[in-house]
């Protein structure tokens, strides 16, 4: 009896040291960037490697900001970011409503083409989606970068499975009184759709946060580099002050750590849902 | 109301009655913005795109065709072969990343406390972007690095390497940054497919007396290959395109030696500004991406993952 609870007990250590070990890999590039930027002194590169910085302090932080664009880079990745949320809530809210509560001509016409556009391959569009903005004049634009990937079909599809759920009877209700259907979608199923809507925007959010190809190719004016662009330029030019770049790798991690944090059940449950 | 039901008199004659014809007109106001975003940045691209190719292109005169002059320059370049060879190359990965994955998942997929901050911390690389994760990556794999001092300690090493200077190891040390960027996202993939698997099922085998391997072999894993087929796929068309872990972290060097399929189309286009010929290539990338998925689909639905 006592030999099978210390035998469990014993598995029971044997996995948590097995998920510790895991978690090391994942995390340490993380921990040692921080400490990379935290610390003020002695060299960057030791055998062993520091996690703990010597004499810290926040010097590269305000070294980085002041003397160079970091700042800018900031507000212009909130500011892209921004543009891309909501436009995609909106494009993606649109057009998900007809195709879940809709009876109209051509509707699986409509929803077979875009389960296409996941399936077929699309490797020219990088190239062809550039010379569609020049012409249009919309290189070096924010709308530029944010247009093509408005109407995001992962989106569309996650929206109209929280729509299907929503009960007709509420919606025949609405029209008895004689809601248009714009009302409808404005005060019935956006408001009830809430969750799902938070999950896409969290990802959008971190996508665009993250993205760096894309700006670099529409974007000519370093001036408006996002952070994820503009860091990378910067290591270019900077390359020798690895605490300053480190201290740039933070500030760039850090919203999308926070937004993590708070709504960690949304990444974990929300991928299920747009791949179903 | 009654003068509307005699205008669209014609059309409910014909079997359509008035109703329909509103809602079908306001379904496509609300469907607008998608479907032109969709139109000009999606399907005209696949279709503008394949034209392309066969023209010699550089925005600032017309296209002018040239009929299959590009495929043949491709066929006659040695840096797209290179860049072909490393693409493909670059599929050791897939293996590697679903193997990890899929065991991680399985690891994760139990009722224990602090679980769900284990699941976290191994999603945190997921929500990288490329350009933190290469940065990083980058200084980890330097000479005095941490890559350098746990191997040196593990004494798998005589001593530090300069990994993404070295012209055989540099791609292996490129593609540990997509598999640690990469294991986490399939990681939640499986879970809520192992999720889906009702528990009663493994836990009779278990009472009849079958062994925890046994059990995952015969029922998880055969009752999994949806999520199987998808992650292998999406895996395998993000190996074949790899763009930017390479881009951050080595630009396509030492000597071509990181130098993928993707690098060539963008290099060619943004640098280059030749079109038609990065539109050729992206073209025989499209190509094999498509050969390789049908191999896929052909090979995961004739069970040929069947190890037991």
């Amino acid at each position: 009896m006592v030999g099978n609870r210390l035998l469990r007990a014993s598995a029971l250590l044997g996995t948590y040291l097995l998920l510790s070990a895991i978690a090391l890999p994942t995390l340490f590039p993380f921990l040692w960037t921080l400490a990379t930027a935290l610390g003020t002194a002695g060299s960057v590169f030791t055998f062993p490697p520091r996690v703990w910085p010597e004499s810290p302090g926040l010097g590269n932080f305000v070294g980085i900001v002041r003397t160079l664009p970091v700042g800018r880079y900031f507000l212009n990745s909130v500011e892209l970011a921004f543009y891309g949320v909501v436009g995609t809530l909106l494009v993606c809210s649109l057009a998900a409503y007809p195709l879940a509560r809709l009876r109209f001509v051509g509707r699986d016409l409509i929803f077979y083409a875009i389960v296409a556009t996941l399936l077929l391959p699309n490797e020219a569009g990088l190239i062809v989606n550039f010379i569609t903005l020049s012409k249009l004049g919309l290189v070096n634009t924010y709308a530029g970068v944010v247009l093509p990937s408005l109407a995001s079909t992962v989106g569309i599809f996650l929206l109209r499975q929280a729509y299907l759920a929503v009960p007709e009877e509420l919606l025949d209700a609405a029209r008895m009184d004689g809601a248009s259907e714009l009302v409808v979608w404005a005060r019935i199923m956006v408001p009830l759709s809430a969750p799902a809507m938070a999950t896409l925007g969290i990802f959008t959010f971190v996508a665009y946060w993250n993205s760096f190809i894309w700006p670099l190719v529409v974007l000519k004016d370093p001036d408006r580099y996002p952070l994820a662009v503009g860091l990378l330029y910067l290591q270019g030019l900077f390359a020798h002050n690895t605490r300053y770049i480190a201290a740039g790798t933070v500030i760039a991690m850090l919203p999308i750590l926070v937004v993590f944090c708070v709504a960690q059940r949304y990444f974990m449950r929300g991928l299920e849902g747009a791949v179903r | 109301m009654r003068l509307r039901a005699e205008l669209a008199a014609p059309l409910a004659v014909r079997g359509v009655p008035w109703s329909r014809v509103q809602t079908t007109l306001v379904a496509y106001l609300f469907l607008l913005p998608a479907l032109v975003l969709l139109g000009v940045f999606t399907f005209y691209p696949m279709a503008f795109g394949t034209l392309l190719a066969f023209t010699e292109y550089n925005v600032l005169s017309p296209p002018r065709w040239v009929g299959v002059a590009n495929f043949r320059q491709l066929a006659q370049d040695g840096a797209f072969w290179v860049a072909l060879r490393n693409s493909l190359r670059y599929l050791v990965v897939v293996p590697a990343i679903q193997t990890a994955s899929l065991l991680l998942a399985t690891l994760v997929n139990r009722r224990l406390a602090g679980i769900v901050l284990f699941r976290a911390a191994y999603y945190v690389p997921v929500i990288t972007s490329f350009t933190v994760a290469g940065l990083m990556w980058n200084w980890m794999y330097s000479q005095y690095g941490v890559v350098n001092w746990v191997l040196l300690r593990l004494g798998l090493i005589a001593r530090p390497f300069d990994w993404l200077n070295h012209p055989t190891l540099a791609l292996y040390a490129v593609m540990f940054v997509t598999f640690w960027k990469g294991i986490g996202y399939y990681m939640v993939l499986y879970l809520s497919g192992l999720q889906a698997i009702p528990q009663e099922l493994e836990e009779a085998a278990r009472i009849d007396g079958a062994t925890r391997v046994r059990v995952f072999f015969r029922i998880t894993l055969p009752l999994l290959r949806p999520s199987i087929l998808l992650c292998t796929l999406l895996s395998t068309l993000a190996a074949i395109k790899v763009f930017e872990e390479v881009y951050v972290m080595t630009g396509g060097g030492p000597f071509g030696s990181t130098y993928t399929a993707f690098l060539y189309v963008y290099n060619k286009a943004f640098q280059d500004f030749r079109f038609g010929l990065a539109a050729a290539s992206s073209l025989v990338i499209a190509a094999a991406s498509l050969v390789l998925s049908l191999v896929h689909f052909h090979v995961l639905r004739e069970g040929g993952l069947r190890p037991w």
